[in-house]
Formats: structure tokens, sequence, C-alpha cells
């Protein structure tokens, strides 16, 4: 069966910190940082990244569309 | 594999949609306006219609909708915009129109308007963004805030005797013949939000075929109103407006006899 | 050369707005002007021309959707009398303020509130002054004749699409109800799509054509200081009309010792006026103000220098009496005689009214 890997590029200045793409991660891909933005949000980022698997739910329910996916099939 | 040899262009899989300005939605975080946006500007982009869509935004948060999708917008006043989009829909019968309203302008101030409107069935697509609250002016009581929820203007609750029933519109407007599909979906999930697409596609669409009034309310949270983070506003959105703003279609009649809808003339 | 006919004031602007190439008319019935949209559907324009005629569930809906239409581009009138053009205000000063071109026709009737369905003046601060909120100007046009009520239709178009500023035909119950003959202008052609974005492109909202920028149609501005320039840019527009717009007629001012100011149907019940007074021997002349803003303030400010004393006759309490006093500075008495409640005066007890308050009989 074909594994695939996905990674996703969130925009850190744009990225509001809302944390809905946290929770509708189904790899527990996503964390919010300890640091912030230059608006002072806790961007969101790939806390465990080799989990992604390009689904796009986070880039889905981003309401600031700051959230780009890639996906490779290997 | 390297993340950088994922991050590459021949593997993208979702980015943000053309059509969606470059500008910083005025948006709170996690507010549902920003999805609905997106939607909408994919959908436009999908159909290619960018060069025959105009959009009216009235007062509400979503007033400063046309900052965001590059397309034609008119500003409209509070609850007008199903009356602005029936001059422009009527005097451009080749152009798509559409009006993306929250619940205090559809269902309060706009009440009249948006009834007739549909009622005549004009040819035009309406986004009923309800979040059963006042968000712009800071978080009053809407006509679909539920019985007893806790609003600026409603500190001990919506209390019946005071301050009357939630306002079930979108049935209302179902009942209408000008309208042809009427659908109340939601976006809090990746599930409902490319359901949701499908709604607002299918809408416009029909906007297309001249099939009249097509009317999506969209389920959502006003977080920062509410006073809860964005994910506890989408559970309690689940759990509280769900169960009274059931979601579905109310009306499709490309499911029922296409002869029951007469088209305006004019 | 146009057509001949007899007609109401009414029917006339119907006729008018269909011949000056019309995209469309939204409106509700109001007494005294009904008979403008009854007018418009009789004759099913949407047959000859293509333009849109629809009855609005309300008067703000109408003016709203003149909104959406005017915004698009489209050339676009409405009617109404005095309490559904109070309805209208929100939309007329969103109409400003947007900077949109359009026709409204207020066939006056008396107030306030309900009043009456008789005639009346009493909307001229209503109109001149704003009407709506926020600091804006119509661009206000008096006829008094049913041949004005036509000439004016196309007038108002030009003012309005020059200044991109919603236009008024002040009118009332007399005009609108008379009938006189009129000469119909001749048809021009609605526009097509083409030249609509060939002419307004640069602001019409109606597709963001490739190439183009999106036209956004808003009168919202959150940044003050870019707020203060909007009102800047209009209140410049406004200055320009007062340069170059506007419009009166003088009727045997030349030897006058007495003026009358008295615009749209007061103004004919004065022409009369000066006939009986110089029957009397009191060399009394008239000033119509034909354009109500911009108000005709160098004419009378001239004649200001020439005559003893100004009566403005309106059918109200006094509120254009107030513009002519600003113009004709100190120097000479400016007096008022109005009726009110939809009482038309007559000729003769103008005369009176101008012995009595001005020259002391």
């Amino acid at each position: 069966m074909a594994k695939v890997i996905g990674a996703v590029v969130v925009n850190n200045e744009e990225c509001k910190g809302c944390g809905l793409c946290v929770v509708a991660c189904p790899q527990d891909v996503l964390g919010q940082n300890k640091q912030v933005n230059s608006r002072g949000y806790h961007y969101s980022f790939m806390k465990n990244p080799e989990a992604c698997i390009g689904c796009s739910n986070c880039a889905t329910v981003c309401p600031d569309t700051c959230i780009t996916v890639y996906r490779v099939k290997i | 594999m390297e993340l950088k040899d994922i991050i590459n262009p021949n593997n993208l899989v979702y980015e943000k949609p053309e059509l969606l300005t470059e500008n910083t939605m005025h948006y709170c975080p996690g507010c549902s306006h920003g999805v609905v946006h997106k939607l909408l500007a994919e959908v436009i982009e999908d159909l290619d219609i960018q060069d025959k869509t105009i959009g009216v935004s009235p007062v509400g948060c979503a007033v400063f909708a046309y900052n965001y999708i590059e397309i034609d917008w008119q500003e409209a006043a509070h609850g007008r915009a199903p009356a602005v989009a029936t001059g422009i829909a009527r005097t451009n019968p080749d152009k798509v129109v559409f009006t993306y309203q929250g619940d205090g302008d559809l269902a309060s101030i706009g009440a009249a308007e948006i009834l007739h409107a549909c009622n005549r069935g004009e040819n035009m697509v309406v986004i009923f963004v309800n979040n059963g609250i006042y968000g712009m002016t800071g978080g009053q009581m809407a006509p679909t805030t539920l019985i007893g929820q806790v609003t600026a203007t409603t500190p001990n609750g919506r209390d019946v005797g005071r301050n009357g029933y939630p306002l079930k519109i979108t049935e209302l407007i179902a009942q209408l013949p000008g309208t042809s599909y009427v659908t109340r979906q939601s976006v809090h999930t990746p599930a409902t939000i490319r359901k949701c697409k499908k709604a607002i596609a299918k809408a416009f669409q029909a906007a297309l075929d001249k099939k009249g009034t097509s009317f999506v309310e969209v389920v959502s949270t006003c977080n920062m109103n509410w006073k809860m983070t964005p994910v506890k506003a989408n559970e309690w959105m689940v759990e509280n407006m769900f169960p009274f703003y059931v979601p579905g279609d109310l009306k499709d009649s490309s499911k029922a006899d296409p002869e029951s809808y007469t088209p305006l003339k004019n | 050369m146009g057509e001949l006919r007899l007609m109401k004031g009414n029917e006339v602007i119907a006729e008018a707005a269909i011949r000056c190439g019309c995209d469309a008319y939204f409106g509700y019935p109001i007494t005294p002007q009904s008979e403008v949209m009854e007018t418009l559907m009789d004759r099913e324009p949407w047959d000859e021309t293509g333009m849109v005629v629809l009855q609005a569930e309300s008067e703000i809906a109408s003016i709203h959707m003149i909104y959406g239409a005017a915004a698009s581009g489209k050339k676009v009138i409405t009617s109404s009398s005095s309490p559904g053009i109070s309805l209208m205000a929100e939309g007329i000063s969103y109409i400003a303020g947007a900077e949109l071109p359009c026709v409204i026709v207020n066939v006056q009737r008396g107030g306030p509130g309900l009043g009456t369905i008789q005639p009346s003046q009493a909307d001229y601060w209503q109109s001149t002054k704003g009407g709506g909120h926020g600091d804006y100007r119509l661009i206000v046009l008096a006829p008094s004749s049913v041949q004005e009520m036509n000439d004016f239709v196309e007038l108002g178009f030009k003012l309005a699409f020059k200044y991109r500023n919603p236009a008024m035909i002040l009118t009332d119950g007399v005009i609108g109800q008379t009938m006189e003959k009129v000469i119909l202008s001749d048809y021009i052609p609605r526009l097509t799509d083409e030249e609509i974005n060939e002419k307004y492109g640069s602001w019409a909202t109606n597709g963001r054509k490739p190439g183009r920028q999106r036209n956004i149609i808003t009168s919202l501005e959150m940044d003050s200081g870019r707020m203060e320039q909007n009102n800047l840019r209009l209140q410049a527009k406004y200055a320009k009309m007062e340069e170059e717009e506007v419009l009166f007629e003088e009727f045997q001012c030349e030897d006058a010792e007495y003026l009358l100011v008295a615009f749209g149907s007061s103004s004919r019940i004065c022409q009369k006026t000066v006939d009986l007074a110089r029957e009397k021997g009191i060399k009394v002349g008239l000033l119509r103000p034909i354009t109500l803003f911009p108000f005709p303030k160098k004419p009378i400010a001239a004649l200001a220098k020439q005559v003893k004393g100004i009566l403005v006759v309106e059918m109200n309490a006094g509120q254009m009496v107030e513009d002519v006093q600003l113009a004709a500075g100190c120097a000479i008495p400016v007096k008022h005689f109005g009726r009110m409640g939809g009482i038309i005066p007559s000729p003769g007890e103008v005369v009176e009214a101008l012995e009595q308050k001005l020259i002391g009989g």
C-alpha cells in the first residue's frame, strides 16, 4: 500500500491562533506555538511533522486561509 | 523524505483561492465568516463567474466582505441587501448577484426586504450567516438568539416574556414560492465545510440557471461575543443551536416538479 | 419635434422616463403620485425599450433597489410623496454618500406626519438641506408646469450623471395632478452594457472585467482622515454645482420695486399676482428659482439692491425664506407669505400679503 506523507506551511503572520486547525487534524500534527507573531497570536506549527498525511483538514477549517498543504505518495 | 522535498509546487493540494485578496481579514480569531468567504471565493472561481458576479454586503461584521473577494461589490444599508440585489438583478439579468447577510440584518431589520425578495423569486443567492447574536455592535440579542442565551442585552438570558421567541426565518423562507433551493449548513468541521461548499455551489448554479432565489443559511459561531474559545464555540453550537436550527435541505426544487417554479418575467 | 399631448404631470414623469432611456423604475404607491407607476405599468415599457418597472414592498425597498441598479451604472428613477420620501431618506443618504446618479421625484403633500393628500411645499428643507443623515446635498429641480415635468427628467439625469449625485424633482400635488399640454421628448435609446462599461466602467459594479480592478460601491470608511477627504470631495462637488448649475427665471423684474420669490406651483400663482399688482400700480417682479439646490443666491442678491422689499411665497410655514434672507442680506425687509395644510393661496391673497407685509397697506 502506498504511503502518503504531507506537510503544511502556516503563514505565521496571518495566523490568528484560533486553534481550529489543531482540533481538525486527525493525526495530531499541529500545535500552537508558545511564541507569538507580531500581532500577538500563538500561531500554529507542525509539532509532529512526520505524522502529516496532507489531508487538508487544517487548511479547510482555517478561517484566515493561512495554511498551504502539500502531499506526496511514496 | 525531507520536508523541503514535500513542500514543492508539484505536491500542492490546498492553497488560498486566487479570488481571495491579500488583505488580512478583520474578523476575530476563529470566526466562521472567514471560512464562508473562502468557500464563496472557491465556488466563484470554480464556476469561473468572477466577471459576472456582484456581491452585496450590508451592515454587520461582514460589511467589509468587499475587502476580501476579488469581484465587484456593493455595500448596503442595514437589512436592505435583498432590495439592493433586486435592483442589480432586475437591471442586469445576465449577472449573478448574491447577498451576504447576518442574522440581525436578515431576520430583524431586513425581514421585510428578504421575505419580499424571496417571495418575488428574485434571481439571486442569499448567504445567511446565523450566529444568534449581533457581532459588530458588541454581542446584543439577535432575532435568532436562543431562549436563555446570554447576550449584552439579555444579561440574564433571553426571556420569552420579555424578548419573544427565536425566529426560524429560514423555515419561513422555504415556504415562499419564489425560492427554489433553501438549505441550512454549517462550517465547523472539514466534512460540513465541504458539504457547505457544495450547497453554495448549487445555489450559484441555480442563479446561473435563473431558478429564482437560492438561500443558504450557515449556522455559525461568534466565539468572541459568546465569550468562548473558537473550539468551545463550535461545541456549544452543535449542542445548543443544531437542535433548534436543524442542518439540512429545507427545499430543493431540483428534486421536485421542475414546473413548480415559474421564473420571473421582465 | 416632439409629440404634443394633453397629460397630467404625474403621467408625464412616467412618459419622460421611458422616452429618455431609463433602465428601471422602482416605486411604491402613495397619493398624490400613484399615476407615475400606474402609467408605467399600463405602458409596459419592458416590451418597448426593455425598461424594468417594479412595485416594491415599501419606499425603503424602492430606494435601495435604486441604489443597487444605479451602482451598476444604470439610469434609474423613483417617485414618491412626502411621507414616502421620509422613508427613503436612509437610502438617499447612502446614494449621496456612495456618489450614485439617480432621479427621485417628490410630489409633495401636506405634513407633518401623515398630514394630508393635498399639495404642499413643506419638504423644501428636507430636499435642499439633506433630509437624511450626514453632510450631503441633492440637486433639486422645481418644475412649475407639466412641460417641465417632462423636461426635468432628462435634465435631472444629465446633472445626476455629471456629478454622480442624486437629483430630485421637487414638485407637488398641483403640478402632479394638473393636465396641461406638453411636448414630449423624443426617444433616447437605453445604453447598452458596452456603452455603460465605456462610460462608467471606472466605477460601475456590473461584473469585474478582465484587466480591471474590482469596483466597490460603498459609503463606509473607518479611517476618519479618509472619511474627511470623502466629505471634502463631496463639498467640492456641491461648490461646483453652485458655480455652474444655477437655474432661475425672472418675470418683469427690470423695473420692479418689490420682488416676489416663489418656486414650483407657487410661482405660477405669483405670475398672476404680478399682473394683478401691476394693474393696481405696484411695480412688482417675480424671481423663480428653478434649481433649489444650487440656490440662485447671486441673482437674488443683485435684485435686493434694486427693490424695496422681498416677499417669499411658499405653501409652507416659511422655509425657502431663510435662503432668500441669507442671499438678500439685511438692507431690505424679506417677508414670508404661505398657506399650509394643502391650501393653495390665490393670486389676490398674495397681493394683499404684499401690501400688508411690505408696502404697508
